[in-house]
């Protein structure tokens, strides 16, 4: 079900994000450094548009834990994108109450927009799309997100898609 | 109109920055609670105060902190559970989006009154945004000298973190949400030991949601006695209510609880009732795992009685008739609605967020999708009702954590009080997949019963 993809590309930390790293290292007590793992997957996702193999390994070995208790928690949370993804993922959400105010609709037209199916990446490489679950923003459905700030797009149509997207080549352009 | 004491100010220009929000009165429970009270004070005034965990559980938050080990020279920990991803749910996200300092000023009276120096706020990691916002927020407090060392002075001394989670419902659960902040999998713990005397690194812990964090600062500047005259009854004070589906006027709302539903749904000061001139047809009363009703039986108890916004009032009639406040998720469908449908999409939900740690959980919510699937898309058959009730009775109370108990319930409710709405699925399945079965009847009025059901 959950495919690691292994693209062989070394990984280098910068120092700027090892600096970002030891921060939050210095939130915890003195041996319980694991608990940075969640936090620092997401900075290296940011970096690197994705979570690699050999990025895990860099990251357990920076931890000093051992890498199955990475890619273990790399695997369980959806949020951490194990394969090579378009510059901006769009997050549909589509649980229930987006579900009953149409977001099987806006699925379908970003499908048909984008020309590419769930989880695959356009052809220039800037976008890919998924359906997931509740964002917590019930009430301004159908919601959408895009890291890796999470930015949220609320009450959507297919006018408001239409727009982002474009916006967002407009903005890749530049 | 209802007294509001969390989003009294949500209106107010720059309330999300430190200065503006202390000119209208914030941070006055701290200065209140580190400088007069001790901790054994602050508890009892949330005792007083009738709280109860906003999280979706209900427990009495004054009686949690109570139950907080205290060994000698062992850290205790409070960790703000900001992980919401109940369906349904979204008045979390509001708050600490525009009052973050709200939470912040409970985090410290809270963190005080335990003997925490150490807290957390685990927000889940969708809320990147929200994240950045009580950082900026921390940062602010602990410039002015709210947080850090020597708090005012005092002596005390208390640093507050923000953990973002990484995509996961489980985590909610307050076990999987401290496995998840110890940078494992959120595989839920199995009790006891209670967080409260094993939790955070095996160390005493308090995990509470946003919303019942907040309401410690208002029950601190008050007085608990002063909380628990709102409300009726065993619910005191006010809640939080995240409106959404088929609403005119979907969003947040704070109400004392009691408000009667019809007046909450129809009122324009709330819902303003059903968008699009549509007729309600069912509400799910508080996040996605409490049981659905229709709107005939939300409206008015069994009984006839006007149902209320309040623990008790929703829990009427058990699971036979009634429902549960939960999370305050309220979800409100109309008659274009398809119910299976709907039924189908939370068990996707629940299978996908099952952590599969327990097989009842893992593998039966994988079951009752596909057989829900198989319905909804007109393959299903007479005796597939019985099956999914069969099932989730084997998922629920079977588990570790409730999670399980959430993904039963919603079908169980389903079948239990749409069963004809089903059944016509599997007899005129051209036309399931083509329309809608409708309203129906699930607005009539109820029939009079001749005796009061006890």
């Amino acid at each position: 079900m959950l495919r690691v993809e292994d693209t062989q590309v070394s990984v280098e930390f910068s120092p700027e994000l090892l600096n970002k790293f030891a921060d939050v290292v210095s939130r915890y007590p003195a041996g319980k450094q694991k608990s940075a793992l969640l936090p620092i997957l997401h900075y290296v996702q940011a970096e690197f548009g994705w979570v690699s193999p050999q990025a895990m390994d860099k990251v357990a070995a920076y931890l000093d834990i051992q890498p199955i208790e990475v890619y273990e928690v790399a695997t369980f949370y959806t949020m951490y994108l194990l394969r090579p993804s378009g510059k901006y993922v769009l997050e549909v959400c589509r649980t229930g109450p987006c579900g009953i105010v149409g977001a099987d609709k806006i699925m379908d037209h970003i499908e048909q927009k984008l020309g590419v199916k769930e989880g695959e990446v356009t052809a220039d490489g800037l976008f890919s799309w998924r359906g997931v679950e509740c964002l917590a923003a019930c009430g301004f459905g159908p919601v959408l997100q895009i890291g890796p700030e999470y930015t949220f797009y609320e009450n959507l149509t297919n006018d408001s898609v239409d727009k982002l997207i474009g916006d967002l080549k407009a903005k890749a352009k530049n | 109109m209802g007294r509001k004491l969390l989003l009294e100010h949500i209106n107010v220009p720059g309330i999300n920055t430190f200065d503006v929000y202390r000119s209208k009165g914030g941070y006055a429970a701290v200065e209140k609670a580190i400088k007069n009270m001790s901790p054994e004070e602050i508890v009892e005034e949330v005792k007083k105060s009738g709280l109860r965990g906003r999280g979706g559980a209900g427990f009495p938050t004054g009686m949690k902190w109570s139950f907080l080990a205290k060994p000698e020279g062992v850290a205790r920990y409070l960790v703000c559970n900001a992980d919401e991803s109940e369906p349904g749910t979204f008045k979390d996200r509001y708050l600490m989006t525009y009052i973050p300092h709200l939470l912040i000023e409970g985090m410290i009276v809270a963190s005080f009154a335990l003997g925490a120096n150490t807290s957390y706020i685990y927000v889940r990691g969708e809320m990147m945004p929200q994240i950045r916002i009580l950082e900026r927020a921390i940062a602010e407090a602990k410039a002015k000298g709210f947080l850090g060392k020597n708090i005012l002075g005092s002596g005390y001394d208390l640093e507050l973190y923000v953990q973002p989670g990484g995509g996961a419902y489980i985590c909610g659960e307050e076990t999987a949400l401290l496995e998840s902040l110890e940078g494992k999998r959120g595989n839920p713990r199995i009790k006891p030991p209670f967080p409260a005397i094993a939790g955070l690194y095996g160390c005493p812990t308090v995990v509470n949601n946003v919303e019942s964090i907040a309401a410690v600062v208002p029950i601190i500047n008050e007085g608990g006695d002063e909380y628990a005259k709102l409300g009726i009854g065993r619910s005191t004070g006010t809640k939080l209510i995240s409106a959404g589906g088929n609403l005119k006027k979907p969003g947040v709302y704070e109400i004392d609880l009691g408000l009667p539903v019809e007046e909450f749904l129809y009122s324009d000061e709330y819902c303003g009732g059903i968008a699009n001139g549509k007729r309600l047809k069912a509400v799910v009363a508080g996040g996605s795992s409490v049981p659905i009703l229709p709107a005939n039986l939300f409206l008015k108890t069994i009984n006839n009685e006007p149902r209320l916004m309040s623990y008790e009032s929703l829990a009427d009639g058990g699971f036979v008739s009634g429902t549960m406040m939960g999370s305050g998720g309220f979800i409100a469908y109309d008659e274009d609605q398809c119910i299976v449908r709907n039924t189908w999409n939370f068990t996707r939900f629940y299978h996908h967020e099952s952590c599969g740690q327990c097989s009842p959980c893992r593998e039966g919510t994988g079951w009752m999708e596909k057989v829900l699937h198989r319905l909804e898309y007109g393959h299903g058959k007479m005796s597939d009702m019985d099956l999914l009730v069969d099932v989730s009775k084997k998922i629920e109370g079977n588990t570790i954590c409730p999670l399980g108990d959430a993904a039963a319930w919603p079908v169980a409710s389903a079948i239990r009080h749409f069963r004809d709405e089903f059944e016509w699925h599997v007899t005129n399945p051209s036309a399931a997949i083509a329309g809608n079965y409708g309203l129906a009847h699930y607005a009539d009025p109820l029939p009079k019963l001749e005796e009061k059901v006890a």
